[in-house]
C-alpha cells in the first residue's frame, strides 16, 4: 500500500531511481572494493581489467616486526581504551541521565570540548603533562590520549540511551522488590544494551583510529596502527597499505557482525510501546 | 488483610503545594478512588503510598506500622503503572517471574505461580510472548498480574487503562473490579475518569489542588457533594447564580422556600441542580425548549431561562417536547452553595439515575 505509487508512476522515474541508487551505491563501495583488489593483487599491469590474485604482500606485512609490533599494540590499547572509557562514562551517563545536581549542563557539555578544538594543541599540551608523570612512550600513555577521543560518545550516547528509558520500568523493578543496584543491572543496562553497543563501537573505533596524539605519546617504541599507516603510505609500495587498510577495518567490521545480533533483536526493532 | 491510613500527608514540588494536608483511611479489602482534574496530587499521592515519592510531612501506615522510611522494594505495595510497565526484554512470564525470584522462590513454585496469575488476567497461553507482541490491553493484564502473584498487602493502580481505548478500558475495569473483590485486595487506583471512577469504586476520594474535597460512596457523592467543585465534578450539574432572600433562595425565574438557617455570606450564593430534578410541572416557572438531543432511553433537553445560562434537564422518553416550545418546569430538589455552607433544598434525595456520567 504505501509503495504502491512508486510502481504507478512509469518507467522512466523507475530507472531514473534506479540509476541513482548505482551511483550512490558506486560512489560508496567503489573505493573499499579498489581497496581489496589491491591488497590481493600480485602485478596488475596495463591491460587487464583484474589483477593476478596473491597473497604475498599479506606475508610481506605480517613478516614484518615493526607491522606485527604496531598490530599488537592497537589491538590492545584500543580495547583498554574502551573498557576503561566504559567504566568511567557509563555510570557517568547514568548520572547525567537521572539525576539532578548543580552544573549537570556545564559538565555535560565540557565532555565536548576535547572535540570542539584542534585536537593537535591539546594534545601537545596533555604531552606536556604526560611528560612529566613518566607516561611518555608508555603503554598507559596511548590508552590514555585514546580515552580523550572516546570521552564525547561514551557519554553523549549512553546519556541519551539511558534517557530515554522510562522512569516506570525501573520503578516497577524496585516495586516488585528489587533494590537499586540489582534494577540497573537486571533491568537498565539490558534495556539501553543496544544504545550501549553503540557507543562501545563508536569508542572502540575513536580508539583504534587515533593517530595524531598516539603519534605524539608513543613515539618511538608504542606506535599502533594509524600511526604506522603513515610510514607505510609514504615508503612502502601501494598494496602493503591496502593490505594495512582492510586489517584496520577488519575490528569494525566483526563489531558490526556481533552488534547486529543485539540492534535486530525484536523488543528494540518493535519500537514497544501503548 | 490490610488497611491503610494517609495522615496529614504533604508534598511541594518547589513552592508548589501537590498534596496539602491529605488524611485518608482505606478500609481492609476497599477499592478506593482518588478522582480530581489532573494536577489535582492523584498520581503524587499514588506515589508517595508506593515508595516512588517522599512526603516532606505526614505518615503512611499500613496495618497501624508507619511505612514512610521503607524504599518501593521493602514495602508492601504493589503498582500498575499509566503506561511502561513491562521490561520490554523478558517475556510476560518472566516480567511475572521477576519478583518470585527476587524472592528465592524454588522454580516448581515460581511456574505454577506465574501460570496462575496469567490465568487469572485471562492470558493462560501469553506467558513465552515479549510485550511488544501484546496488545495495550494484554500488557496492562500482564501488568496486574506482575503485581498480585507477590500477593501485596496494597494494590496501586495509576490510571492503568487510560491509554486504551473506550470500549476495552470499559471492559478492563469491569474485569479489574471483579478481580480485585475476588482477591478481596484492598485497592487505591487513581483515575481522572469520573466514570470510571463512580463505576468501580466503594468510595471515592475527591481531590482538587492538592487538597482532599471529599471522600464518599459513589452515590453519596453523587446526591450530596460538600463542595461546589465536587458538585461540578460529578455527574451533571446545572449552576444558577442564587440570592439568599427572607426564607427563600431566589435563582432566575425559581423561588425555593428554605426551611430556616440559611446564612447569606455576602449574598454570593449558587444553587446546583441535577438535570433530573427539574421536573415539567404545570405548576413551575416558564422556560423555553432550545434543544432535545434523544439519548435512548431518556431525553436531555436544553432550556433556556430567563436570566440564567441554558439548563440541561433529563426527563422521560414519552414527553413531547419540541424545540422553540414554551414549558413549565419546577426544581424538585437542589442544593445551595454558599461561602462554606450547604444546605439541601426540597424533597428527599433521589438515588443517582441511570447514566449520571453524560457523555462530554
Amino acid at each position: 500500500m504505501s509503495v504502491g505509487w512508486y510502481w504507478a508512476v512509469g518507467g522512466l522515474r523507475r530507472a531514473v531511481a534506479l540509476g541513482a541508487f548505482l551511483a550512490l551505491a558506486a560512489f560508496i563501495l567503489g573505493p573499499l572494493l579498489t581497496l581489496l583488489l589491491w591488497a590481493f593483487a600480485g602485478s596488475w599491469l596495463f591491460p587487464n581489467l583484474l589483477p593476478e590474485f596473491s597473497l604475498k604482500w599479506w606475508a610481506y606485512v605480517l613478516g614484518n616486526a615493526d607491522v606485527t609490533k604496531a598490530i599488537r599494540m592497537s589491538f590492545l590499547s584500543a580495547p583498554a581504551a574502551t573498557l576503561l572509557s566504559a567504566v568511567i562514562c557509563i555510570p557517568a551517563a547514568y548520572a547525567f541521565a537521572r539525576l539532578e545536581f548543580p552544573g549537570r549542563r556545564v559538565l555535560l557539555l565540557s565532555f565536548l570540548s576535547a572535540n570542539a578544538f584542534p585536537k593537535i594543541g591539546l594534545y601537545v599540551s596533555i604531552a606536556t603533562l604526560l611528560y612529566r608523570l613518566n607516561l611518555m612512550d608508555t603503554f598507559a600513555g596511548v590508552v590514555l590520549i585514546q580515552v580523550i577521543n572516546t570521552l564525547l560518545f561514551m557519554i553523549w550516547i549512553p546519556t541519551g540511551t539511558f534517557r530515554g528509558i522510562n522512569r516506570n520500568l525501573e520503578e516497577a523493578a524496585r516495586d516488585v522488590g528489587a533494590g537499586p543496584l540489582r534494577t540497573f543491572f537486571q533491568v537498565t543496562l539490558p534495556i539501553a544494551l543496544p544504545g550501549l553497543l553503540v557507543a562501545l563501537l563508536f569508542a572502540f573505533l575513536a580508539a583504534f583510529d587515533e593517530a595524531q596524539g598516539t603519534l605524539i605519546v608513543g613515539t618511538p617504541n608504542h606506535i599502533t596502527m594509524p600511526v604506522m599507516m603513515y610510514t607505510l603510505v609514504l615508503s612502502y609500495p601501494q598494496p602493503v597499505g591496502a593490505v594495512f587498510s582492510v586489517l584496520l577495518s577488519l575490528p569494525s567490521l566483526v563489531f558490526l557482525l556481533v552488534a547486529q545480533r543485539y540492534l535486530r533483536a525484536g523488543y528494540l526493532a518493535a519500537g514497544y510501546s501503548l | 488483610m490490610a488497611r491503610l491510613s494517609l495522615r496529614h500527608l504533604s508534598k511541594r514540588f518547589g513552592t508548589h503545594a501537590a498534596v496539602h494536608d491529605l488524611t485518608l483511611d482505606v478500609a481492609d479489602g476497599e477499592l478506593m478512588c482518588l478522582l480530581g482534574p489532573s494536577g489535582c496530587g492523584k498520581t503524587t499521592t499514588l506515589r508517595m503510598i508506593g515508595g516512588f515519592a517522599a512526603p516532606d510531612a505526614g505518615d503512611i501506615q499500613i496495618n497501624g506500622r508507619s511505612v514512610v522510611a521503607l524504599p518501593p522494594e521493602r514495602r508492601p505495595t504493589a503498582m500498575v503503572f499509566q503506561r511502561y510497565n513491562l521490561w520490554p526484554h523478558m517475556t510476560a512470564a518472566q516480567n511475572i517471574a521477576f519478583g518470585l525470584r527476587l524472592r528465592r522462590l524454588p522454580r516448581g513454585q515460581i511456574e505454577a505461580k506465574v501460570r496462575d496469575a496469567l490465568g487469572l488476567v485471562g492470558l493462560p497461553g501469553a506467558g513465552h510472548k515479549y510485550p511488544h507482541q501484546l496488545s495495550g490491553g494484554e500488557q496492562q493484564r500482564v501488568a496486574v498480574a506482575r503485581a498480585l502473584v507477590l500477593e501485596p498487602q496494597i494494590l496501586l493502580l495509576d490510571e492503568p487503562f487510560s491509554n486504551l481505548d473506550a470500549r476495552l478500558r470499559v471492559h478492563m475495569r469491569e474485569e479489574v473490579k471483579q478481580l480485585q473483590r475476588a482477591v478481596g485486595i484492598t485497592t487505591v487506583f487513581v483515575t481522572h475518569d469520573q466514570e470510571e471512577a463512580l463505576t468501580i469504586a466503594d468510595r471515592i476520594a475527591v481531590m482538587k489542588d492538592g487538597v482532599l474535597q471529599q471522600v464518599d460512596t459513589p452515590a453519596a457523592l453523587y446526591a450530596r457533594p460538600r463542595t461546589l467543585f465536587v458538585a461540578d465534578f460529578i455527574g451533571t450539574m446545572n449552576l444558577l447564580p442564587a440570592r439568599i432572600e427572607a426564607g427563600a433562595v431566589a435563582a432566575g425565574p425559581w423561588r425555593l422556600p428554605a426551611a430556616g438557617g440559611l446564612r447569606p455570606h455576602g449574598g454570593e450564593a449558587t444553587l446546583a441542580v441535577r438535570p433530573e430534578d427539574l421536573v415539567l410541572d404545570p405548576a413551575g416557572a416558564p422556560v423555553r425548549v432550545r434543544r432535545v438531543v434523544n439519548l435512548g432511553h431518556y431525553l436531555q433537553v436544553l432550556l433556556e431561562c430567563p436570566g440564567v445560562a441554558p439548563l440541561r434537564m433529563f426527563t422521560e422518553k414519552g414527553a413531547s417536547l419540541e424545540e422553540g416550545q414554551g414549558v413549565r418546569v419546577r426544581i424538585s430538589r437542589a442544593l445551595l452553595f454558599s461561602g462554606p455552607d450547604v444546605a439541601e433544598l426540597g424533597g428527599p434525595m433521589r438515588p443517582p439515575v441511570a447514566a449520571p456520567a453524560e457523555a462530554p
